[in-house]
Formats: C-alpha cells, sequence, structure tokens
C-alpha cells in the first residue's frame, strides 16, 4: 500500500518529465499515451489505495525521508492518506483522466502537442503532492508547482501577447497570496516548531496567542489560490489557455487548493472565530458578485470562469460556516460539472472554429443535440435543480449555513447568489442552442471527445451517490433545526431564476437588450471594476516608481561624481575649438591680465 | 631727425604711440579672418614693439634698441617668408584664406 500511495503523484511526474525532456521522439501518438496513460495508471492506483482505505478506515502516513534539518527544524516530508485526501485524490485523478483524454483529441494537430501533455501531467502530479502531503514544506511545493503550471498552461499558446499577459497576471496575483502562506509557515515554525500539519493541527487547540494571526495568513493564501475577492481578478483572463486546461484548472486542480487549505488545516480555523466569519463573508460576497459578472459576459468561457470563482465562494460559505463536510461535497461535484460545462464548451467551440462570443451562437440545439444534453445537464448541476448533484451539495450548504449562521449577510448573499446562478444558466443555455441561427457548426464528435462528455454527464448526475469516506474527519459544528419556510425558499431559487430566465427569453427582449447595454451591466461585465482599481490604485503607481527608479536614485551620489567630470570635459574641450583668433585672444587675455598682476 | 627734434617730444607720447599701434595689430589679429590680413596685422604688432624699443634706446643713449629693431625686422622677413609659403600653399588646398574654416587642430 505504501508503494502504490507514492505512486499516485509519482507516475504523472514521471510522465511529465518523460514528455518534457523526450517529447519530440514520441511524436502525437506516443505524447499521448504517455500523458493520459500515466493519469490513467495514477488513478487506477488511486482506486485501489481509495478501496484498501474505505476497507481498511485506519489514515495512514508514508514517510519519504529526511528532507533537511537546519536551526532546530528537521522536515522529514512524508504522503498522508485519510478520508480528505481520498475525496481529492478521486477527483484530482478522476477527472483529470477524463480531461487529459478529452485534450487527446481537442489538442490534435496543435504546434508543442508533447510540451501540452508535459505540462498537464506536472500539472495533476503538483496537487496530487499538495494534497498528499503530511507536512506544509511540501504542500507548499505542490501549491508552487500548481502556481507554475498554471502560468503555463495559460501561456500555452505563447506567440499571442495576451495570452502571455494573462499568464504573467494569474502569477503575479496568485502570488501576493502564496506570499501570505509562507508567512504562515514562518510563523508556523516559529509557534510550534514543526510544519507537520497533524501536530501542527493537534496542538492549535492549545490556541496560542498567535492562532488568529496565522488562520487569517492562511485565508490569504486560499484566497489568491482560489480566485476569491479580493483576488479574484487573475481567473476570468485564465482563460487564455486552450480549453481543457481550463477546465482543469477549474474543477481539479488549482482553484480547489485553496478549499483544501482551509479544510486540511480547520481546526485551526475554529480557534480563530473571527476569522471563519470572514471566510464565510468572501465567500459570500464573493459568489454573489461573480455570479453578477456571469450573468452579463458575453464570452463562453467567461461564463464559466466566473460561475467557479462563484461556486468556489459557495465553499468558502462553507467553510466559514463550519459545514466543512458540505464543502468538500461541493468540491466534489462542483468538479463534475464544471469539467462537463468546460468540455462541452469547448467542443462547442471546436465546431465553430473557435468562436467564443455567444451573441454569435445560437441555434444550435437541432445540429448539435449532444453538446445540448450536456451543457443542460450542466447547467442544471450548476443551477442546482433537483435530481442533480449540484443540488445536493448546494443543499448541504445552504441548509447548513441557516443552521450555523442563518440571518448573517453572508447568508442572504449565498441565497441570492443561488437565484443568480439559476438565471444566468438559464441564459447561457438559451443564447447558445436556442433562438435564430447566426452560424452554421461543423460538428465535432470524435470519440475521445464524446465519451470524456459521457462519463461527465453521468458523474454530474448521480455524483452525489459517490460516497465520500470522510468519516468522522471533520467536527462539523451541530446542526440545528431549520424551519420548513426557510427550505423552501432554498429549494424555489433555482425555480425562480430558471423562470426568470425563460420569462426575459420569451417575453424580455427589449428589457434585455436595454439591461445588456446599461451601465450598470458594463460595470458588471468589468468584474465590478476591480482591474481597474487595481491599475490605478497598485499598477500605476509601481509603474511610475518604477520608471522613476531605471536610474537608480541610489545611484546619484556616485553618477554626480561622474557627471562632474563630464561636465568639466565637456568645458575645458569647448575651448579646444581649433579657432587659432580664440587662441590669440586668450593669449592677449592671458598676457593682460599677468601684466595687470605684475604691474599691481 | 636730430636727438633734439626726438627729445622735443615727451617720452609717454612715443610708448602711447607704440601700444596704439601694437593694439591696432592686436585688434587686426583677432578681427579679421583672412589670412593676409592677420599677417600683416602681426607686422604691425612686430613694429609697435620695435617702435618701443627704438625709443628706449634712444631715451637712454644706448644703441641696444636699435639693435633690438634690426633683430625684429629679420625677424619679421624670416617669419612672414615662412607664413607666405604656408598661406599659398593653404589657399591651394581649401581655395579659401579664411582662417576660421581652419579649424581641424581642435581633434
Amino acid at each position: 500500500m505504501a508503494g502504490a500511495l507514492i505512486g499516485i503523484p509519482l507516475l504523472p511526474l514521471l510522465g511529465s518529465a518523460l514528455l518534457l525532456l523526450a517529447g519530440k521522439r514520441l511524436g502525437e501518438r506516443g505524447s499521448a499515451a504517455v500523458g493520459v496513460g500515466s493519469v490513467l495508471l495514477a488513478a487506477l492506483l488511486t482506486a485501489w489505495v481509495i478501496a484498501g482505505f474505505v476497507a481498511g478506515g485506519e489514515p495512514y502516513t508514508v514517510t519519504l525521508g529526511q528532507w533537511f534539518s537546519v536551526a532546530g527544524l528537521t522536515v522529514t516530508p512524508g504522503l498522508h492518506f485519510d478520508g480528505l485526501a481520498a475525496v481529492m485524490t478521486g477527483v484530482i485523478t478522476g477527472v483529470g483522466l477524463l480531461i487529459h483524454w478529452y485534450s487527446a483529441a481537442y489538442m490534435a494537430g496543435e504546434e508543442g502537442y508533447s510540451r501540452y501533455f508535459g505540462y498537464l501531467n506536472l500539472f495533476v502530479a503538483a496537487m496530487l503532492v499538495l494534497v498528499l502531503a503530511d507536512n506544509f514544506l511540501l504542500l507548499y511545493l505542490g501549491w508552487e508547482g500548481v502556481g507554475l503550471c498554471s502560468y503555463l498552461l495559460i501561456g500555452f499558446w505563447y506567440r499571442e501577447p495576451a495570452n502571455g499577459y494573462a499568464a504573467r497576471k494569474a502569477f503575479v496575483v496568485t502570488r501576493v497570496g502564496d506570499v501570505a502562506l509562507a508567512v504562515a509557515l514562518f510563523m508556523l515554525v516559529g509557534q510550534f516548531g514543526t510544519l507537520h500539519i497533524e501536530t501542527v493541527v493537534d496542538r492549535a487547540w492549545q490556541q496560542t496567542p498567535g492562532t488568529h494571526w496565522l488562520a487569517l495568513l492562511l485565508l490569504i493564501g486560499a484566497v489568491g489560490k482560489s480566485a476569491q475577492l479580493p483576488l479574484q481578478t487573475w481567473l476570468p483572463d485564465a482563460m487564455a489557455g486552450p480549453t481543457p486546461v481550463s477546465a482543469l484548472i477549474h474543477a481539479a486542480t488549482m482553484v480547489t487548493a485553496g478549499v483544501y487549505l482551509i479544510a486540511r488545516s480547520h481546526e485551526l480555523f475554529l480557534m480563530a472565530p473571527p476569522v471563519m466569519d470572514l471566510v464565510a463573508l468572501v465567500g459570500g460576497l464573493t459568489l454573489f458578485l461573480a455570479a453578477c459578472s456571469a450573468l452579463v459576459q458575453t464570452d463562453l468561457k467567461r461564463i464559466l470562469a466566473y460561475s467557479t470563482i462563484s461556486q468556489i465562494g459557495y465553499m468558502f460559505f462553507a467553510l466559514g460556516t463550519g459545514a466543512f463536510s458540505a464543502a468538500v461535497f461541493h468540491l466534489m461535484t462542483h468538479a463534475f460539472f464544471k469539467a462537463l460545462l468546460f468540455l462541452a464548451a469547448g467542443q462547442v467551440i471546436l465546431s465553430l472554429h473557435h468562436e467564443q462570443d455567444i451573441r454569435r451562437m445560437g441555434g444550435l440545439a437541432r445540429p448539435m443535440p449532444f453538446s445540448l444534453a450536456c451543457f443542460a445537464i450542466g447547467g442544471a448541476a450548476l443551477a442546482a435543480l433537483p435530481l442533480t448533484a449540484g443540488f445536493y451539495s448546494k443543499d448541504a450548504i445552504l441548509m447548513n449555513g441557516y443552521a450555523l449562521a442563518g440571518g448573517t449577510p453572508a447568508w442572504f448573499l449565498a441565497l441570492a447568489g443561488a437565484l443568480v446562478t439559476a438565471l444566468y444558466s438559464a441564459r447561457m443555455v438559451l443564447r447558445v442552442f436556442f433562438g435564430e441561427a447566426v452560424t452554421r457548426p461543423d460538428p465535432d464528435r470524435r470519440p475521445a471527445l464524446v465519451v470524456p462528455l459521457a462519463v461527465l454527464s453521468v458523474l454530474s448526475l448521480a455524483g452525489a451517490l459517490i460516497p465520500r469516506p470522510l468519516g468522522d474527519f471533520f467536527a462539523d459544528l451541530g446542526r440545528g433545526g431549520v424551519p420548513e419556510t426557510v427550505h423552501i425558499a432554498v429549494l424555489a431559487m433555482p425555480w425562480l431564476g430558471l423562470a426568470m430566465g425563460l420569462g426575459f427569453w420569451r417575453y424580455g427582449g427589449a428589457v434585455r437588450d436595454r439591461w445588456q447595454d446599461s451601465a450598470l451591466a458594463a460595470w458588471w461585465r468589468r468584474g465590478w471594476g476591480f482591474d481597474t482599481a487595481y491599475q490605478w490604485l497598485l499598477i500605476r503607481p509601481f509603474i511610475g516608481l518604477a520608471r522613476a527608479n531605471r536610474d537608480d536614485i541610489a545611484d546619484g551620489l556616485t553618477a554626480a561624481v561622474t557627471a562632474s567630470g563630464r561636465a568639466a570635459n565637456a568645458g575645458l574641450s569647448a575651448l579646444q575649438n581649433g579657432r587659432i583668433r580664440w587662441y590669440a585672444a586668450f593669449i592677449a587675455a592671458g598676457a593682460i591680465l599677468t601684466i595687470a598682476l605684475v604691474g599691481r | 631727425m636730430t636727438d633734439q627734434a626726438l627729445m622735443a617730444l615727451p617720452v609717454s607720447h612715443g610708448l602711447i604711440f607704440a601700444a596704439a599701434l601694437f593694439c591696432v595689430g592686436l585688434a587686426g589679429v583677432l578681427i579679421r579672418r583672412n589670412v593676409i590680413f592677420m599677417l600683416m596685422s602681426l607686422e604691425l604688432m612686430l613694429n609697435g614693439a620695435a617702435f618701443a624699443f627704438v625709443l628706449a634706446g634712444a631715451v637712454h643713449g644706448n644703441a641696444d634698441g636699435q639693435v633690438m629693431f634690426v633683430l625684429i625686422l629679420t625677424l619679421a622677413a624670416a617669419e612672414i617668408a615662412v607664413a607666405l609659403a604656408l598661406v599659398v600653399h593653404l589657399f591651394h588646398w581649401r581655395r579659401s584664406l579664411d582662417m576660421d574654416a581652419l579649424d581641424e587642430v581642435r581633434d
């Protein structure tokens, strides 16, 4: 079992090394075989490990050996497998496998095919290291690896300057959170003298004075990686990468890392109630603001990007209210239906020859019924309509949220968000698949595209039935009674949103057009102006400072010496002008001066 | 010209004349751009200096002043011989006698 556990992150890592070092010789078929095969093996291994864990039931750790020992800190990282790790590895390898498979067809004929799979495998490997680490330092390694791979993949088509910009933005914005996480690690070493996660979490119950700060720093780290307020600006721009990459970032890896971090160290957060409230508020605000932005986007992938921010906001809200298992539940179902939506969107985009603007789509229901089915299932799960996976997880979040934090602003935001979510899901499906046909699609129905979509559709419907071996990992806060009226309100919100969406679609043409042209819609479309604000508050002052400092202000002193030398040189060489009459004049002047001095 | 006639003038007048001659020459050197005129002005300066020598020799009753005058005369002749040769060469080279155009010495 120990070897199998090490194999889970190792296989994609080896695959990535092989692809990046010898990718050119493998050719397209070989690259796909290595790329998909390594994740397939890792997924099978994960299934076996999970089966063993469910049968045995005991968490266990495999120590990898001593990493380093310096200044009283000895780091001996290992891989730890427990209920949370089981859910995470299952999602990462399972959904990751489907995305790899899909990519093999989606990226066919693209330049850098093996490089793509190399990055993809490395992404999965880094994420697996992140969730399996029993040590915060190893977790940080995976954390940074995920950040690196997101940069590489968002900027995969690097010849386009805009893609490079989006990649750098993702890297730099998440870095803000990473710095906070790094500081949190230093604090952990200072307070506990160890980075071993279980030890730290156990000692957290003793409530050391710095726990609040520690939890806050971890929260900032999680906010950066999971694209929550106020560091959410990188995710909509991350759409520059290939569509399966977006699916991987949004569903299986990367953005769930922040949720995982908080879930993993939840005991620490429980010791800091104000920070817990902050987590819930961040989640509530994010989910509502992002849902509003998703409502007015015109780019299909950006709608999905904002919906991801919004759904991760739900997970943060659940974490903040103390409903940890609901958060992990939603993480899993969200991975299913968001991967489904992204991959189905990829198929639509391919069929329309890389058209992403929903205003130039429409009427695709007839030529592409399979895509419609995928979108309908994914959209229903996103909107949390009954009998889909998303329904159960979001219901758990909202009901637990009411029991634990009913009446707080965050809870009302979450409730309103459910309505807006259904509204934008309905708008997306209706705009793309119904109405007048604007373009003639060229439906792409290769089996490698269709089969993963079918599997994900089934998971999006029935994913809630998958047992999650969390056991008593989370000491979820007790759930009190929830009044029947609240339950009805929670259940009614998605239907209300859907009805509004259908109503606006059918009868509200003029209102819809006026709304889309309004200033408020434009403001939402720009993501509530966060980018503009950061442009003025941070980027411009920084660039100004950098401009001013380009000729090193501090070097002024030494520069003054050379400048005075140069000035003297210029002055003296001006005298040496080669004009004989000037020389004569100076000789005369000198003679007069000398005589004046001598004759005085 | 007898000594008495010479002595009838105050020494200062002679020196002022010499200085004036020198200054006219100097101004010519500084102002004129034509190299021929500059050389002529240079002759004026030399003559101003030579006149001062002759005057001093006469005042002191000493022949050295006149010796110096003859020396200056030969010097001027030698100088002008060389200078005119240079001027001829310069004109062949540049087709111009403008001194200001000739600033290559700078580099």
